[in-house]
């Protein structure tokens, strides 16, 4: 019978079919971080279990670490706590740690397809719902809460039900500016953040199969945003390539081997979906959210809607509750929107290619005056060293911009990086909810290059007319 | 793990769509590397003047008094009524962890993100999906009735409203048993210890690179 990348994945990895339709299934690799697992370590303890196959998990901290003046320590107290009792729980279940001393240290979500810890047709899980991201490798990747971070460490395995499937294609060329944080963006501004609720997404058609893996991460990073369990993007070439030489992949005859069950990873040509969305790549342009719901997206030529025009009651309260949040008023132009401070980074927008784009916007200006602060965050050490290797770091220093150590900083706000109340911030993050980012924080989440633009100009503008210097 | 079977509860009604586990529960408070504690710190910036932070004294905060929880009739709430999408965001676990410590033991919704309705069973929380149109009702009736409450009955998959009204609703077989016995599902699934060596032994010949 004809398959779903997705059906192909979930039943290589079902260990026992129960009676009720929910399926015991295998987990290959376990990502972890100090914010969702120190209560799952602790339950371990409580129950006297030790993990079922240790080599499954990986872990880093991230959520806490400073951006800068790393020798300096944490010093929040509480946070430092958070990330000791990491390494303390690592080394005493024998679970590999990058701790904040270690170049391989970053995002959780970039530190793992980096190192080749996530491979295709893989199920991978992590404490943290962005484990989206890892999908475009053509695996099964979910975020799970703290209880089944406990139950896959104590198990190797979860109690799932089978999901639905849909498939989002995006067909034909993508326009010039045009990226995976864009098209995401634009999906999620069509189907809404609950429009996937009870789905695995997979992401296909030329527009998909032209990104990179960091615009195919992207894409996936933010599956979650509309409400899907996952999101995956069938394994060609790009994939093969991105995976190949990675410090955990197979290597040798095994590399092989691996390479021809991974070319097997794409949906069959006859496979049904449960729900089948195509979009047009040419009708995307630069988008920038407006609101306190990554659904309230619109393209950067549009201004903030009426609420006189939402389609029911509960979007019309919504809006209203939004454009008061956010201090906008309906009819003004995006363009004209101007903000305090930019972020580029965290595991949506942290890889290097994300850097090369805003670096090539920065190049040659300088940050507008009436912009505070931008904050440049690479998602790992290796990424840091790879950007400034190719001289980015310089390029953004002489913008203006701050060049920082690896974490997810202000994208959530747990470290010292996060927004005053009223500030607006231009973010390549994911999530622009109240308060996420600062309490009272305005968030409009955007592409690196737009990013960038709008730290240059001081309000957002149309990237696909920058005057590259 | 506590068993959930029937309860009787004073309800509140969350009147806003999209309600993510950022606003449930702020970042900050997930420094905290315990499951309890939560409850103080439950909607933070809806339920305060100021800005919260871990493990601070919460008796004397200012409060914002129009925000739901913060008004009389609603103390000592442990239904929630919620709309649609309710728990969507972050995974974090701290959400259902505040709004247990606050004391609610139930939420009605007539939708639910999937990693906070899977993280509430975990925690003995009920989340129960109900039609738009009666959540309408539960919502006009509830603001409408002072001490409005609602009994749930898990094993009859029931709502029963102050008058006798009932409303069914589905909920997984396996989750039902879990909650109705009191089940650690880490237990169950260790009872497949055989099952899952197994499949890793095979899987170990088909695909040793994931091993």
């Amino acid at each position: 019978m004809a398959k779903t990348l997705f059906d192909k994945v979930w039943d290589q990895h079902v260990v026992k079919a129960n009676d009720d339709g929910s399926v015991l299934l295998y987990i290959d690799r376990h990502l972890v971080h100090e914010v969702t697992s120190p209560q799952a370590f602790e339950g371990l303890r409580l129950a006297g279990r030790k993990p079922w196959r240790v080599s499954a998990a990986v872990a880093t901290p991230d959520h806490n670490v400073p951006t800068i003046d790393r020798a300096r320590g944490i010093e929040d107290p509480i946070s430092r706590i958070q990330v000791e009792a990491l390494a303390a729980n690592c080394k005493e279940f024998g679970i590999t740690e990058f701790g904040m001393d270690d170049i391989r240290q970053g995002v959780v979500h970039v530190v793992g397809p980096e190192q080749g810890l996530t491979l295709p047709g893989m199920t991978v899980v992590c404490g943290d719902s962005h484990t989206a991201t890892h999908g475009a490798f053509g695996a099964i990747a979910m975020g799970i809460g703290t209880s089944e971070v406990e139950h896959v460490l104590a198990t190797q395995c979860l109690i799932q039900k089978k999901p639905k499937v849909m498939r989002i294609s995006v067909e034909g060329e993508l326009p010039a500016g045009i990226t995976g944080k864009d098209i995401v963006l634009y999906i999620i501004g069509k189907i809404g953040t609950a429009g996937g609720t009870g789905y695995a997404i997979e992401f296909a058609g030329s527009a998909i199969r032209a990104l990179s893996m960091e615009g195919r991460m992207s894409v996936c990073n933010m599956a979650i945003e509309a409400g899907a369990r996952c999101g995956m993007i069938a394994v060609d070439d790009v994939t093969l390539d991105y995976v190949k030489g990675r410090p955990f992949a197979p290597t040798g005859e095994q590399c092989g081997v691996a390479e021809a069950v991974w070319r097997e990873l794409h949906s069959d040509s006859d496979a049904k979906f449960d729900h089948e969305i195509v979009l047009d790549a040419a009708d995307i342009a630069p988008q920038v959210s407006w609101g306190t719901s990554p659904e309230m997206v619109l393209p950067v030529s549009a201004s903030i809607p009426d609420t006189a025009d939402a389609r029911d009651a509960t979007q019309k309260q919504g809006w209203s509750r939004a454009l008061e949040y956010m201090g906008l008023e309906a009819g003004t132009a995006i363009e004209a929107i101007r903000v305090d401070k930019v972020f580029i980074g965290s595991c949506t927008n942290g890889r290097i290619e994300d850097f090369r784009e805003a670096a090539k916007v920065a190049t040659g200006y300088r940050m507008a005056a009436s912009v505070k602060l931008t904050m440049v965050v690479p998602g790992s050490g290796l990424v840091k060293k790879q950007a400034e290797e190719e001289g980015l770091d310089r390029v953004f220093i002489a913008a203006g911009f701050e060049w920082r150590e690896p974490g997810c900083s202000m994208c959530l706000a747990m470290n010292a990086d996060r927004l005053e109340s009223g500030e607006r911030c231009a973010s390549t993050s994911n999530r622009n909810f109240e308060g996420r980012q600062g309490a009272g924080g305005r968030t409009h989440l955007v592409s690196p290059a737009m990013a960038a633009a709008a730290a240059i100009k001081g309000h957002f503008v149309d990237v696909r007319n920058w005057k590259f210097r | 793990m506590q068993a959930f079977t029937t309860m009787k509860g004073l309800v509140a009604p969350l009147d806003r769509a999209n309600v993510d586990t950022d606003a449930i529960i702020p970042k900050q408070f997930l420094k905290s590397i315990k499951r309890t504690g939560y409850g103080p710190f439950l909607f933070d910036e809806w339920r305060y003047e100021d800005v919260g932070q871990p493990e601070m004294d919460c008796t004397n905060r200012p409060l914002r008094s129009e925000f739901l929880l913060n008004q009389p009739r609603y103390q000592g709430a442990t239904v929630l009524l919620a709309r649609e999408n309710f728990g969507c965001g972050s995974s974090r676990e701290h959400a259902p962890w505040a709004l247990l410590d606050y004391g609610f033991r139930c939420i009605i919704a007539p939708s639910f993100a999937d990693i906070f309705y899977n993280n509430c069973f975990k925690n003995v929380i009920l989340p129960i999906v109900l039609d738009g149109r009666i959540m309408d009702a539960l919502f006009a009736e509830c603001t409408a009735t002072e001490g409005y409450s609602l009994g749930i009955d898990l094993q009859a998959q029931r709502v029963v409203t102050p008058s006798r009204e009932g409303f069914s609703f589905d909920v997984d077989a396996f989750r039902k048993q879990c909650l109705l016995n009191g089940l650690d599902d880490i237990d169950l699934t260790l009872q497949e210890s055989a099952v899952i060596q197994s499949y890793e032994t095979r899987r170990k010949s088909e695909a040793p690179w994931l091993f």
